[in-house]
């Protein structure tokens, strides 16, 4: 529980001088993410700057510092019933906000709660002037100034260190329980997306292994009314799948042998036509791969169905892994990037070759 | 920043008739003084020319033409806006998308719409019925303002405690750059790769790109919404059940305070049906299944009258809901006939300090010597307090806009904003000062000149000088010294 900004201020204001680069580090668990670190960078370590500046339950907001692990997070708001609804992976219980935000990771309630990116008000960001910046606030809506706050949702920290986040919080569910049911791959997204157009209390949509499994949650006379009224049996340890598939424990995401894909993609599109093993989340929205392929390969197939790819773990790293940008938004993002950053100290080469 | 055109009126309406109908090229001041304001109409300037582009082609050739010669563009939807947003720049352009109109197409199964920009707000929803759906975002406005205002703006309603915001509520924009690109940002997926450019477009006030499409998520229509109507003999009670709510674990899909001046005004208006001697009122309203909300319903008329509410009403019907909404809905137009002017404010405030924030407004009413009534999101915590005045008694105004600065520094003090959904504009650019410093403003110019480098795009509008603020904060200073120590509360 310690406020180390002005050490890690000092320290960008250093490596500015000294015309350094800097690899952001938090809890260390998202070191796959984006492309190789850079080696000849030092390390800002943000993994000691912890601890809940501010939380009142009523307000539905908390402000933490981007150490903060998730764990402790998610402890606090427990004892008021309340939760990060985002839900947010635990790659290894180190895995700390600020790097959930960096990654704009969110789990399988992603669709109906919102990302992290939705969540967030506002932040705290070390820019590579070295200067303290404050963005957003702590309340629902704010729009005075642009939405920086929102802007390093999966910048990959290329933008400056988040020092700071404020978040709204939601209330935990009073009840909640799954349905599984055998379903082919070819029916599924038909399936979760007409599902998802009910008005029913649903909140997670997932199909692996032949077995497409929904989540119902809130009023608990509601969550058994629609259980009542749609197919599927109600699963026993439904949590225990949520959780694995939130964190990515999830037997189909185990080993290093095959390249992990992600497609963001729209819910229905038809799924690409290519051999290899899915799993579909987020009711069609996320589409995770196994299968080795080239980034270029897979760019047209992710266009297809309306969406993006990205190259999530293993695989050649030293290329690009995230879906390449056109010319103009690459130059934006470019002069995004030095805006905030002038001299490219953070992350550089993480999030693109040329950023 | 820009500098004198390198280009004259009839040479730049020249270059667009080569491409736009005449008829779409506005050079006479009697056709362009509609142009000359939007919903804020006390701020007023008439442009150089109006122009009324019909293809995306067309303005990425006005763009192009304006970077050119350093012509500054204020692009402009329905025009209700209330912060000055859309208020013309002298030496430059107006670029109404007033003839991208339609609603492109609708795909029930996705649950999206795509639109163009100028597609009013309420006009989604009601062509979305027909499939069982709506669009969550419901700005007071709704009745006329398009889709790409509300991008601009990043509007909300009175829904967006529990379904969001605009940026909360799209997939993508395509948007000419200044530069007169065609980019799309977003994708048909909840996220794309790379910053999230659509975060920092929504809510920047055409500071940074035009809008000429517009893709949005759709929401199922709840099988039902019942409100239950509280009063209360004191703000602080009303402030404590809002909080006693949330507490509860509900999260009402609108939840919104009005205070005694406005229950009155409302309810003259709008025959609602209000308590009329209460101090405060709350509308809570709850939608979901038909189990939700009956145990949600029950739950909150519980909670309202442990919390000592004085009088608890929960409507039966659709009729009765809709009857008990009309009055806080028509608010503002019932305020506007007991007063010959109004001026609507938008800060934020953390909730919990709702009470304070309004005894205070009520003493500076007095020093001020204007009413003000308070219409509230109160769920979300924005304020919207109308100060009522005479436009036509010299000086009022200025003493109006006075008070409403006051306001909004008392919002910034107890940690909230300036503004929570109407922009800052022209009209707020001032308090932009009190809530950021100037290396946090610089950033803004620098985010800025990353997509508009020649500065063409509502110059001089959403963020201030860095010479001015100086002034600013000095002159605040001096004026406000015996509220800061006040402001130590909280």
């Amino acid at each position: 529980m310690a406020d180390l900004s002005q050490q890690l201020q000092e320290q960008v204001l250093q490596a500015r001088a000294g015309g350094e680069k800097l690899n952001i580090v938090g809890g260390g668990t998202k070191t796959f993410i984006g492309r190789e670190p850079n080696l000849n960078a030092g390390t800002l370590n943000v993994s000691e700057h912890t601890g809940i500046v501010d939380y009142h339950p009523v307000e539905l907001v908390m402000t933490v510092r981007a150490g903060t692990t998730l764990s402790d997070i998610e402890a606090v708001l427990a004892e008021q019933d309340q939760a990060l609804h985002f839900e947010p992976p635990h790659f290894r219980p180190e895995s700390t906000i600020g790097g959930t935000l960096a990654c704009n990771l969110s789990g399988p309630s992603r669709p109906w709660a919102g990302s992290v990116r939705d969540q967030v008000l506002g932040v705290r960001l070390l820019n590579g002037k070295g200067e303290h910046l404050r963005f957003g606030g702590e309340v629902m809506k704010n729009v005075a100034g642009y939405d920086v706050s929102r802007l390093q949702a999966g910048a990959l920290g290329t933008l400056g260190l988040i020092t700071e986040i404020s978040l709204k919080v939601m209330p935990s569910p009073a009840a909640s329980l799954t349905l599984v049911q055998d379903m082919a791959m070819d029916e599924v997204l038909h399936y979760m997306n007409s599902r998802t157009a009910e008005p029913k209390p649903i909140t997670a949509a997932c199909w692996v292994d032949g077995k497409v499994y929904l989540r119902l949650a809130g009023a608990k006379s509601a969550v058994e009314a629609t259980a009542e009224k749609w197919s599927g049996d109600v699963m026993e340890k439904g949590e225990a799948f949520w959780r694995s598939v939130q964190d990515m424990q999830h037997e189909f995401f185990a080993g290093n042998d095959l390249p992990l894909w992600r497609f963001s993609v729209g819910s229905t599109a038809a799924n690409p036509a290519i051999e290899g093993k899915w799993l579909i989340d987020w009711a069609g929205s996320q589409r995770w791969f196994r299968g080795a392929g080239e980034l270029s390969d897979m760019e047209p197939l992710a266009r297809a169905a309306g969406g993006q790819v990205s190259l999530f773990r293993g695989g050649d790293r030293g290329g690009e892994v995230m879906h390449r940008q056109p010319n103009a938004l690459k130059t934006i993002q470019r002069r995004v990037k030095s805006s905030f950053d002038p001299d490219g100290i953070f992350n550089p080469g993480r999030l693109y070759s040329w950023l | 920043m820009t500098t004198k055109p390198k280009i004259s009126k009839a040479e730049l309406a020249e270059q667009f008739r080569t491409f736009v109908d005449a008829e779409y090229v506005i050079t006479d001041d009697e056709t362009m003084k509609p142009y000359e304001c939007d919903g804020m109409s006390m701020y007023c300037e008439m442009p150089l020319l109006v122009v009324l582009p019909e293809t995306v082609t067309q303005v990425q050739r006005i763009m192009r033409i304006c970077n050119e010669h350093g012509v500054p563009v204020v692009a402009r939807g329905a025009g209700t806006g209330l912060s000055a947003g859309a208020m013309p720049n002298r030496e430059g352009v107006v670029l109404s998308l007033a003839k991208f109109n339609r609603i492109l197409h609708i795909d029930p199964l996705a649950r999206t719409a795509s639109l163009q920009p100028g597609v009013r707000n309420l006009a989604i929803s009601e062509e979305a019925a027909q499939y069982g759906m709506y669009y969550g975002p419901d700005p007071s406005s709704q009745i006329a303002c398009t889709i790409g205002g509300n991008v601009a703006e990043n509007s909300g309603g009175v829904h967006c405690l529990k379904y969001g915001l605009t940026v909360h509520n799209i997939f993508s924009v395509e948007m000419v750059t200044a530069e007169g690109d065609v980019v799309t940002v977003g994708s048909d997926g909840l996220d794309s790769c790379g910053m999230d450019l659509l975060a920092l477009l929504t809510g920047s006030e055409g500071l940074l790109g035009v809008v000429t499409e517009v893709k949005v998520k759709l929401l199922p229509t709840p099988e039902v919404a019942q409100v239950v109507m509280a009063g209360f003999d004191s703000v602080q009670k009303a402030g404590d059940a809002v909080g006693g709510i949330i507490s509860h674990g509900i999260i009402p899909a609108g939840l919104e305070m009005m205070d005694g001046h406005a229950i009155v005004a409302a309810d003259d208006f709008a025959g609602a049906g209000y308590p009329r001697d209460a101090k405060a009122l709350l509308l809570c309203e709850v939608d979901g299944t038909e189990e939700e909300v009956h145990e949600h319903i029950a739950e909150a008329e519980a909670v309202f009258r442990k919390l000592g509410a004085t009088s608890v009403r929960t409507s039966q019907s659709e009729q009765e809901r809709t009857l008990l909404w009309l009055g806080r809905k028509s608010a503002f137009p019932a305020v506007g006939r007991i007063s010959p002017d109004y001026y609507c404010m938008d800060g934020t405030i953390p909730r919990r300090h709702i009470a304070y924030v309004l005894t205070e407004m009520e003493k500076m009413s007095e020093e001020f010597g204007l009413r003000v009534a308070n219409v509230f999101h109160a769920g979300d915590g924005n304020l919207h307090p109308l100060i009522l005045f005479d436009a036509n008694v010299p000086g009022e105004f200025e003493r109006t806009e006075a008070f409403g600065a006051s306001i909004l520094k008392m919002c910034v003090d107890v940690g909230g904003c300036i503004t929570g959904e109407h922009g800052v504009g022209v009209e707020k650019i001032r308090q932009m000062a009190i809530q950021f410093n100037d290396q946090e403003l610089q950033q803004f110019h620098d985010v800025k000149a990353a997509f508009d480098p020649a500065g063409i795009l509502n110059p001089g509008k959403g963020v201030p000088a860095l010479k001015f603020c100086q002034e600013y904060r000095s002159l605040e200073h001096k004026q406000h010294k015996h509220e800061k120590t006040e402001a130590a509360h909280g």
